[in-house]
């Protein structure tokens, strides 16, 4: 029982921060029909962002873990934006109208660009990172078995929460909401009636991308390193969540996020650890075969 | 009159809490045209769908029958309507294989008929005496609709490159091509200027009359359904309100209320 | 002009703003270890940071004047930027000088662009220029052909070149392969890999435990990737495209995974050793022969030389080639080859014509898959030892973005592409560091400005009219 416990605090932690991607996945899946292959990427800059924030607050000596944290939260959040925003403009946007292809192989381009441009100017190594946050306290002992939660896992459930609860917000109640809604419905209709269909494109990739900077600074905290290459895996496991909430459905991502989250602590805890991430991949595949629509997903009609 | 080529019997289909087809039966009979009108929105495209087999109808029967031979629409998967039923089909928006040529397409029409003489591919890859032929066979078929519909000297360009009146030819060309037993045609006179309507009446009453097949038709244009068509069903908001020989139709008040409120006729 | 000078300025100011904000941290702050102890500290980058904010700054800038029709200012800006690139200034890296100089040139092309563009346009739309253009196509494949069997003969086929030879060759099939699955069906695979490495293991477990030969193996390798094809493919080929995409490249990860970890069957990271090479009528080329065997210099008579087993692999792996390319040649005249092409062009047109989506999906697949498992085996043979590491996603993102630079459907359009990017970065080794992140650039550049590759021109399968030259368009 305490196992099993211990298990799903480091699943359900692990699983916020698979959500929080997920959320950028599904959201420009929701509007421009693509799926995002370089989002894992931006996540991975996000995290790299958040390392050299963190070492640049030390040595500016703000010694203060909530002002460093949410100074570097700010940071990340706001730079990785513009590379959402940047990749938007060059990669995606000159591609709608072409064939139905071309922006995910575009897509790969830029998501093989990404990875290649932080090896070569942060080199090839393990990043480590000694967190701000540490430390925990144990939940209950039973068998002779601590059940440990630490203060970054309650970090990242807390910030995944509060950013959630904002967002959500966000897209029901502001006038951004309600075009990306519009958009998401109908792209010709909405420009008539004049929503400026390109900057709601921008904005929804910006607001993925700045989720996924938290996610890369929670995983850097989480894990203490990292890579250049972390995003690929990530992002796949991110895209999964996404499918299995439901492509294009919020709280789906979020759902998503948790239930892989736990599948693959639960896996390498109880099986193997190796077969995880092929436990990840085949989630994926079954779900795609058998329920393409996910779990909270409509079904899409098609129009002929 | 012999019995009908298709037969559909209380015809429902519902997407959520939509109704968008809500039990319509008709009959269609080979060697005629058989029109199906109605306001934007009642219905027709979707009962096409169910028809082709793009859409699983949530109830009824769509029965085709030649000879003793029957088959039953909405148990078939939607390549099977078109493979073993034979009821072929053509679209609102065109949808061509832009980038292959004309003749390409006419002979990928005629896929299922060649892929057997290609002994599914195997004997084809040996240059088999018999496939040659059979190729040569469905190259003098598609030369003669092309012939038909004046695209002979655009056999070899793309398809795509056509202007928008041929497309539509081509397309039609191309459902006829798999030698079908009933003709779905949406909307195949829409954008065409008026001569090119003229051309496409003489197309369709020649489709009816040389090659006896039963086609159903989705029109807007009521000069073409008017001047060609057999018979006339009506829908509106899902529901068949009519359906008779077109003068029948066009005074039908139920029809004319759908179309143009209480006062006006159905423009002829 | 002069009252568009002031927006072009804002503009190429915003952009070097853009460009400065995406990279104040990543490339301003390079993170470097300091011992061994767990830490980091910092290399400050900022002038290289300047320097390209600055080449950005005058390349928008450049572009825009160039797209105003300036451009004149526009290639002077690109020939500065191009002399500070090449010019033995000192700059902290020898990447800021590619940039720079690079910078330079595509502004360069930019600004000549309109010229050379109505310059062809001209001479291809003449009656010499159709011409010459149809010729030209016909022979160009041949001049390739002729000057690839020829090449280990020339003086230039040293030990290096052969090797490259041997290795654009495998990316030639593996590309023809690949082209019939993405550039005729239509279907992204992206895990193409996979079946790669089927091949590949198919043979190395089959010669080493099983004492198979290599041309006894090489029909049983394609046979099983053929069905790893059709396995994978059968549920999978339902989905929309990029759903499919994302699938096939998580069937290639779970394979590489299993590879990975299934230690007792693939000996795991490992990998496996000592494979036997390919053997021409029997015949080994090792120095002395194997108990009961014989050797190729025996078997000629003519003295022993290393140099034979490389220019054997290179003839076998240039004919797998082109039996992949005749074979692909033919299944376009077939009907199930329209059929493919048909798919790629709209599916549901094809289902109300009859055909069976997915097995004709399937059979696309299958086929790709079975020509990645021939050259699997080959690379095996070739190898001599094999592990999951020569079998990840980026081989497979490699494969695709030859099919893509060349142009989706189009043969001699793999060819030109993996001499581009497989031969020019062996070629030139100081691009090797940067060779990925030009991979993934050209793919974005072509999906931008030339979505149909480099050679976007489709011959039909059939015609009614016999070519005639100066009619064709």
């Amino acid at each position: 029982m305490a196992y099993f416990t211990q298990q799903l605090v480091n699943g359900l932690a692990l699983g916020a921060i698979y959500g929080l991607i997920a959320i950028g996945y599904t959201m420009v899946y929701g509007i421009v029909g693509m799926i995002n292959f370089a989002h894992g990427e931006v996540f991975m800059v996000g995290s790299f962002i958040a390392l050299i924030g963190f070492m640049i607050c030390a040595m500016a000596g703000i010694s203060s873990a909530p002002v460093a944290i949410l100074l570097v939260l700010l940071i990340a959040m706001s730079f990785s934006a513009v590379y959402g925003w940047a990749i938007e403009r060059t990669a995606y946007r000159p591609l709608r109208g072409s064939f139905r292809l071309a922006p995910l192989i575009s897509a790969i381009g830029v998501s093989i660009v990404l990875q290649n441009y932080v090896q070569l100017v942060q080199g090839a190594r393990p990043k480590p990172h000694v967190s701000l946050v540490s430390g925990g306290f144990t939940l209950f002992t039973s068998d002779g078995f601590d059940v440990r939660v630490t203060w970054i896992q309650i970090m990242i459930v807390m910030v995944t929460v509060a950013l959630m609860a904002g967002f959500t917000l966000v897209i029901s109640r502001t006038a951004l909401g309600r075009q990306q809604r519009a958009c998401e419905q109908d792209m010709k209709m909405a420009a008539l009636l004049g929503v400026d269909v390109n900057r709601t494109i921008s904005l929804t990739f910006v607001i993925g991308a700045a989720l996924a900077a938290v996610a890369g600074m929670l995983f850097m905290m989480y894990y203490g390193v990292i890579d250049f290459f972390i995003g690929f895996l990530a992002g796949i496991k991110a895209f999964t969540a996404a499918v299995l909430g439901g492509i294009g459905s919020l709280p789906g991502a979020m759902l998503g996020g948790l239930l892989i989250g736990l599948i693959e602590v639960f896996w390498a805890g109880y099986f193997s650890s190796e077969y995880k991430d092929v436990a990840a991949f085949s989630i994926m595949i079954l779900v795609l075969i058998f329920r393409p629509t996910g779990l909270l997903g409509k079904p899409e009609i098609e129009k002929v | 009159m012999s019995h009908p080529l298709i037969e559909v019997e209380h015809l429902t289909m519902r997407f959520g809490g939509l109704l968008a087809v809500d039990d319509v039966s008709f009959a269609a009979w080979p060697g005629q045209i058989t029109a199906v009108i109605g306001p934007n929105g009642a219905g027709k495209t979707t009962l096409y769908n169910c028809i082709t087999g793009f859409y699983k109808p949530t109830v009824g029967r769509l029965t085709l029958r030649e000879g003793d031979r029957t088959w039953l629409l909405e148990r078939m998967l939607g390549f099977e309507i078109g493979q073993k039923a034979r009821v072929a089909r053509t679209f609102q928006n065109i949808r061509l294989f832009g980038g292959m040529t004309v003749l390409e397409n006419l002979l990928v029409a005629q896929h299922n008929k060649l892929m057997r003489a290609s002994g599914w591919s195997l004997l084809g890859l040996a240059g088999v005496r018999g496939f040659r032929e059979a190729e040569a066979a469905a190259i003098e078929l598609a030369r003669g609709w092309l012939e038909r519909i004046g695209l002979v000297a655009d056999a070899d360009r793309p398809a795509g490159e056509l202007p928008y009146g041929a497309q539509r030819r081509l397309e039609i060309a191309r459902a006829m091509c798999t030698e079908p037993r009933l003709l779905c045609l949406d909307e195949p006179a829409a954008g065409l200027n008026p001569r090119e309507s003229a051309e496409l009446n003489q197309l369709l009453t020649s489709i009816r009359d040389r090659d006896g097949v039963g086609v159903l038709l989705i029109e807007h244009d009521m000069s073409v359904v008017m001047s060609i068509s057999d018979r006339v069903v009506v829908l509106d908001y899902g529901r068949k309100i009519a359906d008779g020989d077109p003068a029948q139709v066009r005074r039908d008040p139920a029809v004319i209320r759908a179309y143009l409120g209480a006062e006006e006729g159905v423009d002829a | 002009m002069g009252a568009r000078l002031p927006a072009i300025l804002k503009d190429a100011g915003l952009t070097a703003f853009v460009a400065a904000a995406l990279g104040i941290f990543i490339v301003g702050f390079r993170t470097i270890d300091i011992g061994s102890t767990r830490g980091l500290s910092f290399d400050y980058e900022f002038v290289d940071l300047a320097i390209a904010v600055a080449t950005v700054f005058l390349g928008r800038l450049g572009l825009q004047l160039a797209a105003a029709g300036q451009r004149l200012p526009a290639i002077a800006l690109g020939v500065i930027l191009f002399v500070v690139g090449v010019s033995p200034l000192k700059m902290p890296s020898t990447f800021l000088h590619w940039f720079v100089a690079l910078g330079g040139v595509a502004l360069i092309l930019r600004g000549m662009w309109p010229w050379a563009q109505a310059a062809i346009g001209s001479a291809g739309a003449s009656p010499r220029g159709v011409a010459l253009k149809q010729a030209g196509t016909k022979w160009f494949g041949w001049a390739l052909l002729g000057g690839a069997v020829l090449m280990p003969f020339s003086p230039m086929a040293d030990q290096k070149t052969m090797d490259l030879g041997v290795l654009i060759l495998t990316y030639v099939m593996l590309g023809w392969g690949l082209n019939i699955v993405v550039g005729l069906a239509g279907l992204l695979d992206l895990g193409y890999v996979a079946f790669y490495a089927v091949g590949a293991y198919a043979y190395a477990l089959l010669s080493t435990q099983h004492g198979m030969g290599f041309w006894a193996v090489l029909p049983v390798a394609g046979m099983i990737a053929a069905l790893f094809g059709v396995l994978l493919g059968f549920p999978v080929l339902r989905l929309r495209g990029d759903y499919l995409a994302i699938v096939t490249m998580g069937f290639g990860e779970i394979i590489r995974l299993v590879l990975l970890n299934w230690v007792d069957l693939t000996n795991g990271p490992a990998g496996i050793g000592s494979i036997p090479g390919p053997t021409f009528f029997g015949a080994t080329f090792t120095e002395r022969a194997p108990a009961g065997g014989q050797t190729f210099s025996e078997m000629m008579g003519i003295p022993f030389s290393s140099n034979h087993r490389l220019i054997f692999l290179y003839y076998l792996i240039l004919a797998l080639a082109l039996v992949t390319h005749l074979f692909t040649q033919r299944m376009r005249r077939l009907p199930v080859g329209r059929a493919w092409e048909a798919l790629r062009e709209d599916e549901t047109a094809c289902q109300a014509l009859g055909i069976n989506p997915t097995n004709t999906k399937l059979t696309a697949f299958a086929v790709g898959a079975m020509f990645a498992g021939f050259a699997g085996c080959f690379f095996a043979a070739k190898q001599r030892f094999i592990s999951p590491e020569s079998f990840v996603f980026i081989e497979s993102a490699i494969i695709l973005a030859i099919v893509v630079l060349g142009g989706m459907g189009s043969q001699i359009g793999v060819v030109l592409a993996s001499i581009l990017l497989i031969g020019m970065p062996e070629w030139f080794r100081d691009l090797g560091n940067y060779r990925m992140l030009a991979f993934g650039l050209a793919m974005v550049l072509i999906m931008v400005y030339r979505p149909r590759g480099l050679v976007a021109h489709r011959e039909p399968s059939v015609r009614l009219h016999p070519a005639d030259p100066g009619g064709g368009r």
